[in-house]
């Protein structure tokens, strides 16, 4: 074969695998997605963490708003401390909440903000002050069994494991 | 009687185990003399993209059909195994996952060392049976850096490409599938794909795997042909094992690489 041709049929091969190379970064990986906008930090502390893993949607009313960056565990006050890249786009008050979900009965869990009504926003570095841990389906099961054995009057007190008897 | 049978037994095992080490350590020699000899297909690199060109070019129709047919596979057999779950809409991370983790690389090793790696064994063997390789050495050229070398490079360049085209496509085919035939949303099948796929965990790691894999076939069918009995039985031999060797080796370095690359992350 003609060298010029052989040429572009090499080349033609180069380029049609790196463009599929593109495609898996942008298209298909998470390179193009959340991390080009601009992000700043929150922190908050929690119990338990249950699930959570880093990379975990932080989401507000149902919508994404950033992601978990970082899960540490305290050694001074035997907390998780988690981090979270939050949109520069999605200002939350300073007495916002944070609550970790779960998606569904036994699907991948996430943090959820509850927005306050505080004038002044969370800065880069801030805390969540008010967290709520991960609900974790063995304390649940416990609690209900407890509620269940210690009488009638029990049921009442266990907002949570009420609904969720075995 | 016995003790004699006992004796050709042992002899028998002996003779495999000197023979199997003899042949790897001639096999690392001849990697290395690939390597120390790999300056000529750097300079002259029309010389590696004509291989680029058998090796790389030659394969695609085979991978991106290959590639087409795998992820609509996996868009069906995903979707009828999620559905049932009511989790449809995690068939794009299904398919994107597997792919580039797992079956892009793979498939498409095996597929290159059935199509090119089998190529270059015969093509080499054949040279070395009707003496143009020792006619090179004869006219003081170096076979290894005029003819193995440029080979070599054209492999582990083609490789990552091939595989990365292979996990494209099939990415797509499991979007026709999924989303086309059988009505999976749309905005979840991708952007669940885009939110499971991670770029340095998943895509890196799948190209490494295919850089890893690309070197191990090429490096096996070159071995294979040059090492090949100057026959035709040797070649015919020399090809299918090529084809056998290929494909346990990566299936097995698939395995090592997975265990560091994944450790329960």
């Amino acid at each position: 074969m003609e060298r010029t041709t052989l040429d572009m049929w090499v080349g033609a091969f180069m380029v049609g695998g790196l463009i599929a190379l593109l495609i898996l970064a942008f298209k298909v990986g998470n390179l193009g997605g959340y991390d080009g906008s601009k992000t700043y930090r929150v922190y908050g502390e929690f119990d338990n963490i249950g699930g959570l893993k880093i990379k975990a949607p932080v989401k507000s009313a149902g919508v994404v708003v950033g992601r978990v960056s970082g899960i540490q565990f305290d050694n001074k006050t035997f907390r998780a401390h988690v981090e979270m890249r939050l949109s520069q786009n999605n200002l939350f008050p300073k007495d916002t909440s944070a609550a970790i979900l779960t998606s569904g009965l036994l699907g991948e869990q996430y943090i959820g903000l509850e927005a306050g009504g505080d004038e002044a926003n969370l800065k880069n570095g801030d805390k969540f002050k008010l967290t709520q841990s991960a609900m974790v389906l063995e304390q649940l099961i416990g609690q209900a069994l407890f509620s269940k054995a210690s009488g009638e009057g029990g049921d009442k007190n266990t907002a949570q494991g009420g609904n969720k008897k075995p | 009687m016995a003790h004699r049978k006992v004796g050709f037994g042992l002899r028998g095992i002996g003779h495999a185990v000197v023979n199997g080490v003899g042949r790897l350590g001639y096999a690392s020699r001849f990697f290395l003399m690939i390597l120390i000899g790999s300056g000529a297909s750097f300079r002259r690199i029309h010389l590696t993209i004509r291989e680029i060109y058998f090796t790389g070019v030659m394969s695609l129709i085979i991978i991106l059909v290959s590639g087409l047919f795998v992820g609509m596979v996996l868009g069906l057999q995903g979707y009828e195994t999620l559905q049932k779950y009511g989790s449809e809409s995690a068939l794009g991370s299904l398919v994107a996952l597997s792919l580039v983790r797992e079956l892009g690389p793979v498939l498409a090793a095996l597929l290159f060392a059935s199509r090119a790696g089998s190529a270059i064994t015969a093509e080499i063997g054949l040279m070395k049976a009707t003496e143009q390789i020792a006619a090179m050495e004869m006219m003081a050229v170096d076979p290894i850096s005029r003819v193995v070398a440029p080979r070599f490079w054209a492999g582990v360049t083609s490789m990552p490409l091939l595989a990365a085209m292979f996990s494209a496509v099939g990415v797509f085919g499991g979007y026709l599938v999924g989303v086309v035939f059988i009505g999976v949303d749309v905005g979840s099948f991708w952007s669940q794909m885009e939110a499971a796929v991670d770029f340095r965990q998943d895509i890196v790691n799948g190209v490494i795997k295919s850089v890893v894999f690309g070197i191990a076939v090429t490096a096996i069918a070159l071995f294979e042909g040059y090492d090949a009995p100057p026959t035709a039985e040797g070649v015919s031999h020399a090809t299918t094992r090529t084809v056998v060797t290929s494909a346990l080796v990566v299936l097995g370095l698939d395995f090592i690489l997975t265990v560091f690359m994944f450790r329960g992350v």
